[in-house]
């Protein structure tokens, strides 16, 4: 019989390497799900992981990875900041849009002057879309205790319409034939978001993310803020003792959370994406939660999961044109992941003892 | 009294650690109560988890009226006829009372016949109870009249007290030792855990005392000096803290009128609180638990707000000022609960250290926060409490319930208080750490801090304190001089007996 | 713009339908709420069930099947957030958010060549001679078997958690879970099976989508359903009669905007398409007010430390 005893303390050991286990019980599992669909899972697992790295056509995907692995980072570096303290927005999927909506109306809007404040401002408007839209959910909370999970969720829907309803009606490009979507700013010189590094795949979004990951870094473990926030996580009621204030942690968790989902999602419209259209939306905002519990919470454990969250998506693709491998099996791959990650955590906290049936 | 009841042989349950109990053996005989004595840690729960069917133990034999017992879950325990009364976590605050009890019995009957069968046997015991109230609603006393009544309805052989009396003002003790003497009377057999002695000897037939999972001793409390019990309870003697009875100075902590509805959804409001403390004096306040007890310390540490005026410090009004801000003023605080409020389980202590100290101790710089100085403050507080741990990285969790009280009661004192509040300072505490606290309480006032004691230990206060008050269902009596205060005149500021009325059948 | 293409008995009956698929998912989830666990898996165990019974009935013919396959379906999927939850004592946000992401790619894979399928029709339950009165026969009984047995599943769970054993042995454990594991009982177990019981629910409901309402096949088909069937619990304060309210509320909204979009109302369709969910937002600040407490031990982890 297997029993379970609590550790004294939560075990540093285990706390790092359980990721990696669960990366390699993913694979393992993984590798079984696409041998189930008649694929070769070595293969499969190979081209999806080492592919996009070191494969033929590495030099095209590599940049790739920074690209599709910046926008997850800057979001889960804000969820993680909330669900530190116990405060679950999981709309950043409504606040990603909802920036990119701002930031694109608000350079489109010069359209078509040229200016050097018009990108900068864009980044203001785009960061204010998410952070208005993460603060309905977080002034419902403090104000009538109603829950920011299924408020934030449902901010998720209408932003979906609200998207659907830009492309088609206010920000439908004019010159656009009829067809849905805003104008692409890849031709709009001053609204676009350019690689800083040509073919790098360095735009101004993945700089902001790793921006953003020191910026967190320096919070959780050197200001007193980022100690409430810890502390609001591991005990509430110490931290009530401890003069944090819960409303203004709310204000600040979803506030800072959704503002840099609004980022990510300004950064994207303005650059690899281009214009606002109504498929614009992929679900960054939901794999960033997977990407922020496979970091541990950490920052630097969410850079290098954005990274490998990015993996599975380039890789995933390769596979999908290479072996036929369904789309939605990668999807699947990606939620085991967080399912054998939770599962795994337990190692951090409790010890598994085998103990032997004793007689009654 | 005639038979053994139960005879406990050999009984051995070790923890990853720690050895819970050591081979154990005693008897309990038919309608005898046999008192089991022993300090915190010294195994009395785990022993008594054995014979009710919540844990098994590694070896040794148990027999129930001569024949083999070893209740796989509390289910058979219950059916052999044992019942337990427990300290806590036994009841469901938003269930009423009759469901409470159905919980606690194998073949409840129909809810209507239940209901009549818990006013008809209630009343037979003295312990009036309404079956359609809720459980949240009732006082810690009604309370535990609701456990009782649960026991009593399954026509126990053997009823398990865990410190009933901690949450009973004098009188109601009384009237509780009057039920339970009509029990045995009945023939049946009661194992009463306690480590007030006085009580022991009051009620008891015998007694067997466990220290650090060994059975140490059994003696007739009768005929045995508290003293003696004591020493086998403890091991060493005991010193008892001195108090250097300083001057008493001016009025520096002023609380007038304070009224404040419970933040918690079955907690009790306070109601017109009046109080006056000066510099250098220590004042007890007594009460049965849930009284307002954990209400008056919200209200004064700053984690619930109030009038401004209600709260004035050294006559600035406080009343709507954050936690830190008092700890900026000189008002720190306490609180009961040791894990997860007065400290985060899974933070080290040096964490732990900043969660009060931030402000008095210098520990931030325009919120960036300095850990060397942090780690200092909680090395400093290890040392100078002798807080037993290998060092400040450790878990909180992982220091036992008295070194971790030592450490949170040392980092409020070690900051240099003017006044401190401080909940059940020694709750769960093994002895020779609650003396050390209580010593540094008293030598806090000694050195001209007011300091007020919230506790159910009447023993304790009348230790430390040099005036007494007692809340009562919100309500604070006014202060009198702990000197010659007797045990009755305290009961009765403490309510009396609540409603209570001695067994009559 | 033609408001008489309304038909009000039509309207009314069309909520029922509406209202059924978060009327049993919300149930569902009531019951594992009041076991004291948060199970936010709820779309991810409708998703799969929308698509087993789907597959099963399209393979079988058998609409019966297809609903008995989406509770397994629903059911199997929430054992993985059991074993996490309860076994290996992961937080309960993190599993059934990860619960509804699995779900999602899951019933994607598995419904890959049922896209544009059309399955077998349901039989109505056309009651006879009373399915002709006017009016209320088109309302109340004119319906498939599922919507009745929606009414039914939440007299069941009002009479069970009020008047039996099990009924107060589960609020019991969902209230203090320490005193009912001091009490003997089995929290864990209790909770396994409350779990498996809201799967099951959920399964149900999201095969009637697939099924019934829509029917056919899309990813995705669900819609957030699953996180209205979970703000009908918060609105309902935990009590079941009032989930049928609520979900008729939704199933109400839900059904009138559609109506309003096929009659060429004014307001462009993503403002009405948007309209249940803002509605969900209102009523959860408007419920806010009924101060009835959750379940105590909801959410938290329960291990035996003894």
């Amino acid at each position: 019989m297997l029993k379970l005893e609590k550790r004294p303390q939560p075990s540093k050991a285990y706390a790092y390497t359980t990721p990696f286990l669960a990366v390699l019980a993913t694979m393992f599992f993984g590798g079984l799900l696409f041998m189930a669909l008649g694929k070769n899972p070595i293969e499969a697992i190979l081209t999806i992981f080492w592919e996009p790295l070191f494969g033929e056509f590495a030099f095209y995907y590599r940049p790739q990875l920074l690209v599709k692995g910046g926008p997850l980072i800057l979001i889960a570096i804000g969820l993680s900041l909330g669900f530190k303290a116990g405060i679950w927005n999981i709309g950043a999927e409504g606040q990603y849009i909802v920036g990119a909506i701002c930031g694109a109306g608000a350079g489109l809007a010069f359209y078509p002057m040229e200016a050097w404040f018009i990108f900068p401002i864009m980044i203001l408007a785009g960061a204010f879309g998410g952070w208005v839209w993460a603060m309905i959910p977080a002034l419902l909370k403090v104000k009538f205790q109603t829950n920011e999970i299924l408020v934030s969720l449902m901010l998720v829907y209408v932003a979906e319409q609200l998207l659907a309803s830009m492309s088609l009606g206010l920000l439908k490009n004019p010159e656009g034939h009829g067809f849905p979507g805003s104008r692409n700013l890849k031709d709009y010189p001053s609204a676009f978001n350019e690689e800083i590094i040509t073919g790098s795949g360095m735009h101004w979004g993945v700089l902001a993310a790793f921006i953003a990951v020191i910026f967190a870094y320096v919070l959780l473990n050197r200001h007193m803020l980022g100690y409430s926030i810890r502390l609001t996580g591991e005990a509430p009621r110490a931290a009530k003792f401890s003069s944090v204030n819960p409303a203004r942690l709310i204000l600040f968790c979803l506030g800072t959370s959704g503002a840099l989902a609004g980022l990510a999602g300004m950064f994207e419209v303005s650059g690899p994406a281009g214009q606002i259209s109504i498929d614009f939306n992929v679900g960054y905002g939901f794999t960033a939660i997977i990407v922020a519990f496979l970091g541990r919470l950490h920052p630097v454990g969410i850079l290098f999961a954005g990274l490998l969250m990015a993996l599975t998506y380039i890789g995933g693709e390769i596979a999908q044109s290479n072996l036929g491998l369904p789309g939605a099996a990668i999807q699947l791959f990606q939620g085991m992941l967080l399912f054998f990650l939770l599962a795994v955590d337990l190692l951090t906290n409790y010890r598994i003892k085998l103990v032997r049936k004793e007689a009654a | 009294m005639t038979g053994t009841l139960l005879k406990i042989d050999g009984l051995t349950k070790a923890y990853p650690g720690v050895v819970a109990n050591d081979a154990v053996s005693f008897e309990i005989k038919q309608g005898e109560v046999h008192a089991l004595l022993g300090e915190n840690g010294a195994g009395k729960s785990t022993l008594v988890k054995m014979i009710y069917g919540l844990v098994k133990p590694d070896s040794g034999t148990m027999e129930m009226r001569g024949a083999p017992f070893a209740p796989p879950e509390p289910r058979s325990a219950r059916a052999a006829g044992v019942a337990m009364v427990f300290q806590h976590f036994s009841l469901f605050d938003a269930l009423d009372v009759a469901e409470n009890i159905a919980l606690g019995m194998e073949n409840p009957p129909p809810r209507r016949d239940l209901a009549a069968r818990i006013r008809e046997t209630s009343e037979a015991y003295g312990l009036p109870l309404d079956p359609y109230r809720t459980v949240g609603d009732l006082s810690a006393g009604e309370r535990q009249r609701v456990e009782i009544i649960r026991c009593l309805l399954q026509d126990p052989r053997l009823l398990i007290m865990d410190e009933p009396t901690s949450v009973l003002t004098p009188q109601e003790v009384e009237i509780l030792f009057e039920t339970l003497r009509k029990l045995t009377a009945e023939g049946v057999a009661i194992l009463y855990i306690s480590h007030k002695l006085e009580e022991i000897a009051a009620l008891c037939d015998a007694a067997t005392i466990l220290r650090l999972g060994k059975n140490v001793g059994t003696c007739v409390p009768s005929e045995t000096s508290a003293r003696e019990m004591a020493e086998l309870m403890v091991g060493t003697e005991l010193q008892t803290p001195k108090s250097a009875g300083g001057e008493m100075g001016e009025v520096v902590l002023d609380v007038s009128g304070l009224s404040m509805s419970s933040p918690s959804a079955f907690g009790t409001p306070l109601r017109n609180i009046h109080l006056r403390l000066r510099a250098g004096e220590v004042l007890g306040i007594g009460g049965v638990a849930g009284n307002g007890q954990d209400e008056l310390l919200l209200a004064l540490s700053g984690e619930a707000l109030t009038e401004a005026d209600a709260i004035k410090l050294k006559g600035q009004p406080v009343g709507r000022l954050s936690p830190n801000a008092r700890r900026a003023l000189g008002l720190l605080a306490a609180p009961e609960e040791r894990l997860g409020h007065a400290a985060a389980p899974n933070m080290s202590l040096t964490e732990n250290a900043l969660l009060t100290g931030a402000v008095r101790k210098n520990l931030e710089n325009h919120g960036f926060l300095n850990w060397t100085r942090t780690r200092s403050f909680a090395e400093e507080i290890i040392e100078r409490f002798d807080v037993r741990t290998p060092g400040p990285e450790n878990a909180a969790r992982s220091l036992s319930g008295g070194n971790l009280q030592k450490f949170v009661i040392g980092r409020e004192v070690l900051q240099a208080p003017e006044v401190l509040v401080v909940n059940q300072p020694t709750w769960g505490v093994d002895a020779s750490a609650a003396a050390a606290i209580r010593q540094a309480l008293l030598d806090l006032a000694a050195g001209g801090a007011a300091v007020i004691v919230v506790s159910q230990d009447l023993d304790e206060i009348m230790e430390v304190a040099d005036n007494f008050a007692a809340l009562n269902e919100g309500r604070l009596t006014e202060t009198r001089p702990t000197r010659g205060l007797t045990i009755e005149q305290i009961g009765l500021m403490m309510g009396g007996a609540h409603g209570m009325e001695v067994a009559h059948v | 713009m033609d408001f008489s293409a309304i038909n009000p008995a039509l309207l009314l009956a069309s909520l029922l339908v509406a209202a059924t698929p978060i009327l049993i998912a919300g149930i569902g989830e009531l019951v594992v709420e009041r076991a004291g666990v948060l199970n936010l898996g709820v779309e991810g165990m409708m998703i799969t069930g929308a698509v087993t019974g789907f597959i099963v009935t399209i393979e079988t013919g058998s609409p019966f099947l297809g609903f008995l396959a989406a509770c397994a379906g629903g059911a199997a999927l929430s054992f993985l957030f059991a074993v996490l939850t309860q076994l290996a004592l992961a937080n309960q946000v993190a599993s059934g958010l990860a619960l509804t992401l699995f779900g999602l790619g899951l019933s994607s894979l598995m419904g890959q060549g049922y896209v544009g399928l059309k399955p077998p029709a349901s039989p109505k339950l056309d009651l006879p001679l009373i399915s002709d009165i006017p009016f209320f026969g088109t309302v109340l009984f004119s319906h498939d078997a599922v919507v009745y047995f929606g009414f039914a599943l939440v007299a069941c769970v009002w009479a069970t958690l009020k008047f039996t054993r099990v009924g107060l042995v589960l609020r019991a454990v969902g209230e203090n879970h320490d005193a009912a594991h001091a009490l003997g009982y089995k929290v864990v177990r209790m909770r396994i099976l409350a779990i498996l019981f809201g799967g099951a629910c959920a399964g149900l409901g999201g095969a009637y989508i697939s099924l019934i309402r829509v029917p056919q096949w899309t990813e995705g088909m669900t819609a957030g359903a699953g996180w209205i069937a979970l703000a009908l619990v918060v609105f309902a304060s935990w009590k079941p009669w009032r989930v049928l309210l609520g979900a008729w509320l939704f199933g109400g909204v839900t059904v009138l905007q559609l109506n309003l979009q096929a009659a060429g109302f004014a307001i462009p369709v993503e403002y009405l398409s948007m309209s249940p969910y803002i509605i969900t937002i209102v009523v959860l600040v408007i419920m806010s007010a009924d101060k009835s407490r959750a379940p105590a031990s909801l959410g938290r982890p329960f291990h035996a430390s003894s």
